[in-house]
């Protein structure tokens, strides 16, 4: 007897646990059952679990009988043309799917020579231990775990052909590759998840050596050739959206070129690609600072003087204009509704990228670093065929990292390319070395890939076979034209007087805390002051109370709201940011006396 | 070796006897020599006025510390016994907890003993609760008692007889006879209110009566350290280790501060935090000098107490208010330095960093002064 659970409740008690369990897989793989049940008998506890519930991971296997998989040739065969499909697999009981519980109960084999009359179950490919992404990596079983969990991270990263709608999207942040391309290493992945379709590479000829201390700490060197012929090219797309919101009272915002009588009007010059209904037109070259959509607001609210004022309806401006540090040309304009019926505007600005120094770049096993230098073809290494390389690759990124899986790429690639073929890098299943380097032989090149190469400036020969081939590489999203920032004066914040924050509002580098601790340490006190004197302010004090006086400008007069105009005034240096402190104090209730004592 | 009265008063003790040491078999003028060049490298090794050792400091043990988070082995395991070490034990130290998390003793043993000896003196400290001595408690439900029946080697083991277990249990446990039989030893309830309840929660309390050893050692073990025998410990009670008499009292210490500044005082105190604070470093492999550790320690132990770095210990004693704000809780600080009047002299860095001044230190430090025609 033990006790049956269903999703987790107790059902009832049943007499044999085992031939029970052993029923229900029986009548599912007969597909009597649903197929979505799993059953699990724990003898520990004496319970059978039974799981039918959704949210449940699953995982396909082979199903084993008497030590032999139930995946015959003939079902092979009718896969191959395509005369049976999966789902035929699955009802005729040969695929199973299985849960986390039921898994525990299955004995798997990894491979199908190693199949006994215990297994229960075969793995499809051992590449199904994968995800998506991990799959697309070539030759992984030869690469340390991290670096292969760091390489299908970055792939995710890669600019590539998101979707084949993006000229009718709006999409935020988006990049497009120019020209993708079908990587030469391939995984069986690439073929199933159709990677064609959407590539999101480019096979370049990658040399590994040192280029003059360029390459150093990860850095790339690329081909300016390459560069001009259009390698790693792409268009970023960025959007601007306004919304024509409704306001209490009827009152609305208004999508126009703005009047100059409106409250913050720019100049005209801002206003100047703008079209009569107040919407820039489409491929208009714009900088920062131009405004995209015209819009005005209703005044925010009606008090005070603007009742008197004869201009009362002065409308605000509050157009959406390009931000420091931005640009582009106006790619698609589209004229919608938001969801709360409002009239919504959304542009998309495009702009070209070409690789620059700084823009980051991976192969696909977690190799990545960023252009160090773009050299002229002419400087460049080249082979005694000939050849240039389109990107030169630190041998130092190797040793400590043990991608061993780049290097068999590169090898990989150099056959792919020179055979006209695609080359199976699939994990665990991939061509073997061996067989490589012997194709490679028989194409007339040395079989570990090394060619002899000669320096581009100087033209002697190195001394050193360089090992050169083809490899897939990725463009990643992360470009320094979005993050190239620089300050030496600019906007500061309203309350503390201090510089802005963050690269979109100009703002500040800080110096920390422990940065202010290594000034201290070094006992530069003055440098220190100097460092921090962005937001220092000349302060009137009184000297009978130690409060801040008052300076009247048009009486150039100052005096002491407490004390009256006769006492002593002394202005003083401080930090605007502990002025407003000790006006912090007084709302505490509080009283912060300043007690003035002369420094000499 | 004399030294002139003049090179007296300059020189720290240390060095004076060590001048005294090397200067053997010196001549006179050599010897002045000497003393002149001492002198001059130890008026160069001396801190500058206005360097700032504080934060030096800080820093110093601020960035290994860094490193030292990256690092798994914050325990170390002596055997069967684990030992807080790494960060997690550098900040008990600096925090001046209470209660530590793994309290330790390091019991050295007077004369050279044999393993044997060792073993019967480390099994004297440890503390022997009736559980551990106890094969089973029977409760006979009729009569009300309960029957112990004792283990044998766990007894001769500690040294033990049945009969002073039985002495044990009827100084702990009143309203009750406690009669002995060979291995057994039985306690039957005698008050009025002996209930069969009352029975049970009398078994619960015998299982942790205190048998014998030392109160708080949980555990021993002896360990052979260079050329003899030490006893470590896990659990620490200081004083009364040091009261057993084949206890080497000059060198065993504990790891719990609180115990050895109430035992040994605040000197043994503040070695015990440099020592600690450099074992640790030195474990994870990291060089800091002794002399930062040593202004940490000086600075937690100045006024006989110990205080940790923390808002409670060493950062309410500044006398700065800004600067006691500036560390946690500002409103509590500044409510406080308001209601007693308190006046900021700005004599140290966080404040004149607040108001834009140039700290006192370094070239902060110096002023000229010229006086000012008016």
């Amino acid at each position: 007897m033990s006790d049956v659970f269903l999703n987790g409740k107790y059902l009832g008690k049943v007499d044999d646990p085992k031939a029970f369990v052993a029923s229900i897989k029986d009548e599912r793989r007969k597909n009597k059952l649903a197929g979505s049940a799993n059953v699990l008998y724990n003898d520990e506890q004496n319970e059978v679990y039974v799981f039918s519930a959704g949210g449940r991971l699953r995982k396909p296997l082979i199903l084993v009988k008497d030590g032999k998989s139930l995946m015959t040739e003939q079902h092979e065969k009718q896969l191959e043309k395509k005369e049976i499909s999966w789902t035929d697999l699955v009802k005729q009981g040969v695929i199973e799917y299985l849960d986390a519980s039921e898994e525990e109960s299955a004995y798997v084999a990894f491979t199908e020579e190693e199949v006994t009359a215990d297994h229960t179950h075969l793995e499809i490919s051992p590449l199904v231990m994968f995800g998506l992404c991990t799959s697309l990596f070539p030759f992984a079983n030869f690469t340390q775990g991290t670096r292969v969990s760091i390489g299908s991270k970055n792939q995710k990263q890669a600019l590539g052909f998101y979707a084949a709608n993006y000229q009718l999207r709006i999409d935020m942040d988006i990049s497009l590759l120019h020209t993708p391309q079908v990587p030469i290493v391939k995984s069986v992945m690439h073929d199933v998840a159709e990677y064609e379709k959407h590539p999101s590479g480019q096979n370049v000829i990658v040399a590994i050596m040192g280029y003059d201390g360029y390459n150093m700490d990860d850095a790339l060197v690329i081909n300016k050739a390459s560069v001009d012929r259009g390698l790693a090219r792409s268009t970023y797309y960025r959007p601007v959206v306004s919304e024509e919101l409704r306001y209490s009272g009827g009152l609305t915002d208004e999508i126009s070129i703005p009047d100059k009588e409106v409250k913050g009007y720019k100049s005209e010059k801002d206003y100047a690609f703008l079209e009569e209904d107040g919407i820039i037109s489409v491929e208009s070259n714009v900088k920062e600072g131009d405004v995209i959509i015209g819009k005005t607001s209703p005044p925010r609210f009606l008090s005070g003087l603007d009742e008197y004022n004869l201009a009362s309806s002065t409308r605000r401006e509050s157009s959406s204009s390009l931000k420091h540090g931005e640009k582009g040309i106006v790619d698609f304009v589209l004229v919608s509704e938001s969801s709360n019926g409002n009239r919504l505007i959304q542009v998309r600005l495009r702009e070209q990228r070409i690789p620059e120094v700084g823009d980051k770049f991976t192969s696909r096993h977690g190799q990545k670093g960023v252009i160090g230098l773009i050299v002229n073809p002419g400087d460049m290494p080249f082979t005694a065929s000939g050849l240039t390389p389109d990107l030169i690759f630190s041998p130092h990124g190797i040793p400590t990292r043990m991608t061993v899986s780049h290097l068999l790429e590169l090898l990989g690639g150099k056959i792919g390319a020179l055979a006209g073929r695609f080359v199976d890098g699939t994990t665990f299943e991939s061509e073997k070395e061996a067989d490589l380097r012997k194709e490679l032989a028989s194409l007339g090149f040395r079989d570990n890939g090394t060619e002899t190469m000669y320096n581009g400036i100087t033209g002697k020969k190195y001394k050193a076979r360089i090992f050169v081939g083809n490899m897939y590489y990725l463009k990643l999203r992360h470009m320094v034209s979005n993050k190239l920032h620089a300050r030496a004066r600019g906007p500061i914040q309203l309350l503390t007087r201090q510089p802005t924050e963050g690269r979109a509002k100009e703002g500040g580098l800080r110096l920390g805390e422990m940065e202010k601790d290594t000034f201290v340490a070094h006992g530069a006190s003055l440098l220190l002051k100097e460092r921090f004197d962005s937001d220092k302010t000349i302060v009137p004090v009184c000297e009978e109370c130690g409060l801040i006086a008052v300076y009247d400008n048009y009486k150039d007069k100052t005096f002491c709201p407490t004390c009256g105009g006769d006492v002593n005034i002394s202005n003083i240096e401080l930090s605007y940011a502990f002025k407003l402190l000790l006006d912090e104090f007084k709302t505490l209730g509080v009283y912060p006396k300043l007690n003035l004592s002369n420094k000499y | 070796m004399n030294i002139p009265k003049e090179y007296l008063n300059e020189f720290p003790e240390k060095i004076i006897d060590d001048l005294k040491e090397s200067g053997k078999g010196l001549t006179d003028s050599k010897f002045k020599k000497v003393l002149e060049k001492t002198l001059e490298e130890y008026k160069k090794a001396r801190i500058t006025p206005g360097e700032c050792v504080g934060l030096v400091g800080a820093e110093s043990i601020g960035e290994p510390g860094t490193q030292m988070t990256l690092n798994t082995f914050h325990f170390a395991g002596v055997s069967e016994m684990n030992v807080t070490m790494g960060l997690p034990r550098i900040i008990e130290i600096l925090d001046g907890r209470k209660t530590i998390s793994t309290p330790m003793m390091e019991v050295y043993l007077k004369g050279k003993l044999s393993g044997e000896k060792v073993k019967a003196h480390a099994l004297m400290l440890k503390e022997t609760l009736l559980g551990v001595v106890v094969d089973e408690f029977n409760i006979d439900i009729a009569d009300l008692k309960i029957d112990v029946l004792l283990k044998e080697d766990k007894l001769t083991e500690r040294s033990l007889t049945s009969a002073t277990v039985a002495n044990v249990i009827k100084k702990a446990i009143k309203k009750a006879t406690v009669t002995k039989e060979d291995n057994t030893v039985t306690v039957k309830l005698t008050g009025k209110d002996a209930s069969l309840n009352e029975l049970y929660r009398t078994k619960e309390k015998l299982k942790d009566v205190f048998v014998s050893g030392i109160k708080g050692i949980k555990e021993v073990l002896p360990v052979k350290r260079k050329e003899e025998f030490i006893i470590i410990t896990a659990g620490s009670n200081l004083n009364e280790v040091m009261a057993l008499d084949f206890v080497d009292t000059t060198r065993t210490t504990s790891n719990d501060l609180y115990e050895v500044h109430a035992v040994l005082g605040v000197e043994a105190a503040r070695q015990l935090i440099i020592d600690e604070v450099m074992k640790v470093m030195e474990n994870q492999g990291l060089n800091v000098d002794v002399r930062h550790i040593m202004l940490v320690a000086d600075t937690m132990c100045v006024n006989g107490n110990i205080k940790g770095i923390t808002r409670y210990g060493v950062v309410s004693e500044k006398s700065s208010a800004l600067a006691r704000a500036s560390f946690e809780t500002p409103v509590k600080h500044i409510l406080a330095a308001a209601l007693t009047g308190e006046r900021d002299e700005l004599t140290s860095v966080v404040e004149n960093v607040m108001l834009n001044q140039p700290v006192p230190l370094g070239t902060g430090l110096p002023g000229l002064v010229t006086e000012v025609k008016k």
